[in-house]
């Protein structure tokens, strides 16, 4: 049984939580692997996908999840906040709470929204990525992910590499490596390194080429276009340089080692297309993991409100 | 009738007073003041166990009269000040209009006159519209009662801009009070850069995004001349440029809010309260020991409150979204003799020192003292009166406390403007 | 587990291992040899009862017989109220279409699993026949269901467990009834608790 109501920051769910989801992952990957991919488990439970920010790959994974277990799966999506509409986050909560849904996945631009529908609704809430804090959800499958391709998640060095300030990836990685005694390792440029990674439970390096050989795990991240206004290096091709995963560092990796990418890519940034398409790449098996870890994630959520011992 | 306030311990350490003395007030001023004097035909009051202090001024405060009236007003604003012993305020010109010329600053004296619990002590704004462009019609409104200008809520960006200002000021003898934010380094920060930033992955406000500012706006209050006073210090870092700029001699002065020195970043959870959402932000736990020490060695001057009401509605954002600031004008005293008199750090002297005296001195005003012949400006206070600061306790029209919930120690009992008592027992009159 | 009371052992070691080897024979007979014929095993218990079959089988007709395990907690119909402490892997190495499938369970009770089985069944594909093989059969049935292939019939109480231990997962066989604690739910006992107490 899952230990708390809502997954709104990683640390929401203990050690045990996060192993009893990747656990109860595994049998949902068989079945997503079927030709039937339904189960009947949620039927009649209404799962309401809330995405007040663009975003495809996650928003589907999610509805994927919730259809496959016969859940009322119904996506609302909107521009940033519904300031612009008038209306405040916390009415939403309220008139999403009134039309008695039983699950609701938040989606929002800003650090700290799933709180305020918690504090609003009844429903459960999954944090499926508020601005730059955490994606616990991405987190669960990348872990899914390292157990599944190493073994195990204990003792893994796993290097996140790039944008670490503005990561909610990254904000929600770090703490759960450390529950399961990983080591993660940020690598960015200063301008793209929050100020105390250590408070993540990080360790923090400008260069990549000294720690490549130790890697356990190559985790990139996407390097946002967007940011690029702001100036935080000189130039893409000078980071792909100092940063990038190309054909030189692939060979430089550890035996055994692995790339991860939340998506979506930028070929020749932070992965070139030898690295993206190498066989090192797990960037797929992780979009597969997603679907797998999110029904894990509803069943054990909305299953069993009172639980018993049953076999 | 006069009034004769009896069985007080009256404080004030400007006539070396501490002790048991009976105060009588006739005409807006203090008629008497020894022991036991003889009631005569006064109206006596009681104030056994009591304290009795020449009344508080807050120089940082916003009333949001004009343009955001369901924020607060003139009379809601002084009425809350009036509760947290407050005999005078200072208004801050970052309303709606700005205040930033003459007539809209005679309209917030106007309209206190007519319904205000509390001495409205208007301030200009140093640039029209706060746009830190063109100078403000300063003549003007020091014609019309200005006391003081700043651009607080934003700060003058251009150095040339803000040595224009200063410059200009320094004919009037008014002090400049600054808001120290570079935008640069800022940015859209919302909480202290570091452990806050970090952990709550949210844009970082760093202190050198404050230090920069004080360090230059010294630099031109030493090319100047002009009397410059720092808002809001929040770092241990900004306090060590300050005490540096007063051994000088240069004409510094500066205030610390009560929740800089009683909160720190730590307080800030995933709750994402936004009630802790300020401008400057919450420090590190250090920063609140260098403030507090600061405070007790003199280099901080006084205590402000940055009393700054937001509707339920606002606070009720995501924490990007929300407004920044607290309320403060009913908590400040309180909180300072809760966590610093009653755990013995500091004396009731330099409370008044810091809630009084001091801020009369940076805004030029007619000191007050307990003696003959002074304005009856006075704050009792009820050393023992328990209460938890709680969202339907307040005289503001808003609630955003960043100190809910927690239970304090004293309190304001009786307020008196000129000798009439804007609150008494508690209640406001 | 201090208060873990055994009433009655139903069948000990050597009555299971007859009763097993009584159903191979019947599987056999009933369904004419081992042609298409598979056996599936509900977890927990039930897919070591279906291994212990197959064997069984190949011993007599010398065929090895394809073994499937299957879980059925997302097929629950009590989802909402109760979840399995543990999900186990569903493992089906075979084609289901056309097969005559054998569910093999170790108590039949109310049959709300046997008809989450047969849910669960159908998704790997379209089996010939379904026939449903158990150790045990406590009645107490809520749906229409029935066993083609019965170890033993025992009358039980619904405030009684009805529980099968086996040596591999438990340390010892046998089928036991105890008493229900308040508040507990009927089911099979956790793997590898129970043994101790004997």
């Amino acid at each position: 049984m899952i230990s708390s109501k809502n997954l709104l920051t990683i640390e929401d769910f203990t050690p045990e939580d996060i192993l009893q989801v990747l656990d109860t992952a595994v049998s949902f990957k068989d079945v997503n692997a079927r030709a039937i991919k339904k189960l009947p488990t949620l039927r009649g439970r209404t799962v309401i996908n809330l995405f007040l920010e663009p975003s495809t790959r996650t928003r589907t994974s999610f509805e994927i999840a919730a259809k496959r277990l016969s859940a009322d799966a119904i996506n609302m999506s909107g521009s940033a906040s519904a300031t612009v509409k008038g209306e405040s986050l916390a009415d939403t909560a309220e008139t999403l709470s009134a039309m008695n849904c039983d699950l609701v996945i938040i989606r929002h631009r800003y650090a700290g929204a799933p709180g305020i529908l918690a504090r609003h609704m009844d429903a459960r809430i999954i944090n499926a990525g508020d601005g730059k804090h955490q994606h616990p959800t991405q987190t669960l499958l990348d872990l899914y992910t390292i157990r599944e391709e190493l073994g195990s998640i204990e003792g893994k060095t796993v290097g996140i590499i790039g944008d670490i300030a503005h990561s909610r990836v990254a904000g929600s990685l770090c703490p759960a490596l450390v529950a399961l005694g990983a080591k993660p390792i940020v690598i960015a440029p200063p301008t793209l390194m929050p100020s105390r990674p250590d408070i993540l439970g990080a360790e923090k390096s400008y260069s990549l080429d000294d720690l490549l050989p130790d890697l356990d795990v190559v985790y990139t991240l996407r390097i946002q276009q967007e940011r690029m206004d702001e100036s935080p290096f000189p130039s893409l091709r000078e980071y792909a340089m100092l940063y990038g995963i190309d054909s030189k560092r692939l060979q430089a990796m550890k035996p055994g080692a692995i790339i991860m990418h939340p998506g979506p890519i930028n070929r020749g940034v932070e992965l070139s297309a030898e690295a993206a398409d190498s066989p090192r790449a797990r960037i797929l098996d992780q979009v597969n993991a997603g679907v797998a870890v999110r029904m894990a994630l509803m069943y054990l959520m909305l299953g069993g409100e009172q639980s018993g011992s049953v076999a | 009738m006069a009034l004769l306030l009896k069985g007080a311990r009256v404080i004030d350490p400007a006539v070396g007073l501490d002790g048991i003395i009976d105060i009588k007030i006739g005409d807006g001023r203090i008629a008497d003041v020894g022991k036991d004097l003889d009631a005569g035909d006064c109206e006596v009051r009681d104030l056994a166990g009591m304290i009795l202090i020449p009344g508080l001024i807050d120089v940082h405060v916003h009333l949001r009269e004009p343009g955001q009236e369901y924020k607060e007003t003139i009379e809601s604003g002084t009425r809350a000040a009036a509760k947290g012993g407050f005999v005078g305020v200072c208004p801050m010109p970052n309303t709606k209009p700005v205040c930033d010329s003459g007539p809209r600053l005679r309209y917030l004296v106007e309209t206190a006159e007519k319904c205000g619990y509390a001495r409205l002590y208007p301030v200009g704004s140093l640039s029209t519209g706060l746009a830190g462009t063109q100078l403000s019609e300063m003549g003007d409104m020091v014609a019309q009662g200005a006391i003081a200008f700043s651009d607080d809520g934003r700060g003058v960006q251009n150095d040339g801009m803000m040595r224009r200002a200063m410059d200009y000021a320094k004919m009037f003898d008014c002090v400049v009070m600054s808001h120290c934010q570079s935008e640069d380094l800022v940015g859209n920060g919302v909480v202290n850069e570091g452990v806050a930033s970090t952990r709550l992955g949210l844009a970082g406000w760093p202190a050198e995004g404050e230090e920069i500012q004080i360090a230059r706006d010294i630099a031109l209050c030493r090319l100047t001349g002009c009397r410059l006073h720092i808002q809001h210090v929040t770092t241990a870092g900004g306090v060590k440029i300050i005490r540096a700029a007063k051994l000088e001699g240069l004409p510094v002065s500066c205030e610390v809010t009560p929740h800089h020195l009683f909160l720190d970043e730590d307080s800030i959870d995933t709750g994402y309260n936004t009630n802790l959402k300020m401008n400057p932000p919450l420090r590190t736990k250090d920063d609140c020991a260098a403030l507090q020490d600061a405070l007790l060695d003199g280099t901080i001057d006084c205590i402000a409150s940055d009393h700054a009401p937001h509707a339920a509605h606002e606070k009720a954002l995501e924490f990007e979204l929300a407004p920044f600031g607290t309320i403060g004008l009913e908590t400040t005293l309180p909180l300072v003799l809760t966590n610093m008199v009653r755990s013995g750090r500091m004396s009731y002297a330099r409370l008044v020192d810091v809630l009084s005296h001091n801020p009369r001195r940076i805004l030029k005003l007619e000191p007050v003292t307990i003696e003959r012949g002074s304005s009856a400006d006075l704050t009792v206070i009820d050393p023992e009166a328990h209460f938890v600061v709680s969202v339907d306790g307040f005289e503001s029209k808003s609630a955003n406390s960043a100190f809910i919930g927690e239970t304090l120690v004293g309190m304001a009992y009786d307020t008196y403007v000129a000798g009439v008592a804007t609150l008494c027992s508690g209640k406001v009159v | 587990m201090t208060d873990y009371t055994v009433k009655a052992v139903v069948l000990d070691e050597l009555a299971i291992d007859r009763a097993l080897t009584r159903i191979a024979h019947e599987i056999i007979e009933v369904n004419k040899g081992t042609e298409n014929l598979a056996l599936v095993g509900i977890v927990t218990r039930g897919d070591l009862l279906a291994a212990d079959l197959a064997k069984r089988i190949e011993k007599i007709e010398g065929v090895k017989v394809p073994v499937g395990r299957l879980d059925i907690s997302f097929y629950r119909d009590d989802v909402n109220t109760h979840l399995a402490p543990e999900v186990h892997r569903t493992e089906i190495p075979f084609k289901i279409d056309g097969c005559t499938v054998v569910l093999v369970d170790d108590v039949l009770f109310t049959g709300r699993t046997i008809r989450a089985a047969l849910d669960a069944l159908v998704d790997y594909g379209r089996p010939a026949r379904i026939e449903l093989a158990v150790l045990v059969d406590r009645g107490h049935r809520e749906l229409p269901i029935r066993a083609d292939f019965v170890g033993k019939n025992v009358p039980s109480s619904l405030d009684e467990h009805v529980r099968l231990y086996l040596e591999e997962t438990d340390g010892r066989s046998s089928v036991e009834i105890s008493q229900k604690r308040s508040g507990e739910r009927a089911g099979a006992a956790p793997l590898g608790q129970g043994g101790e107490e004997l």
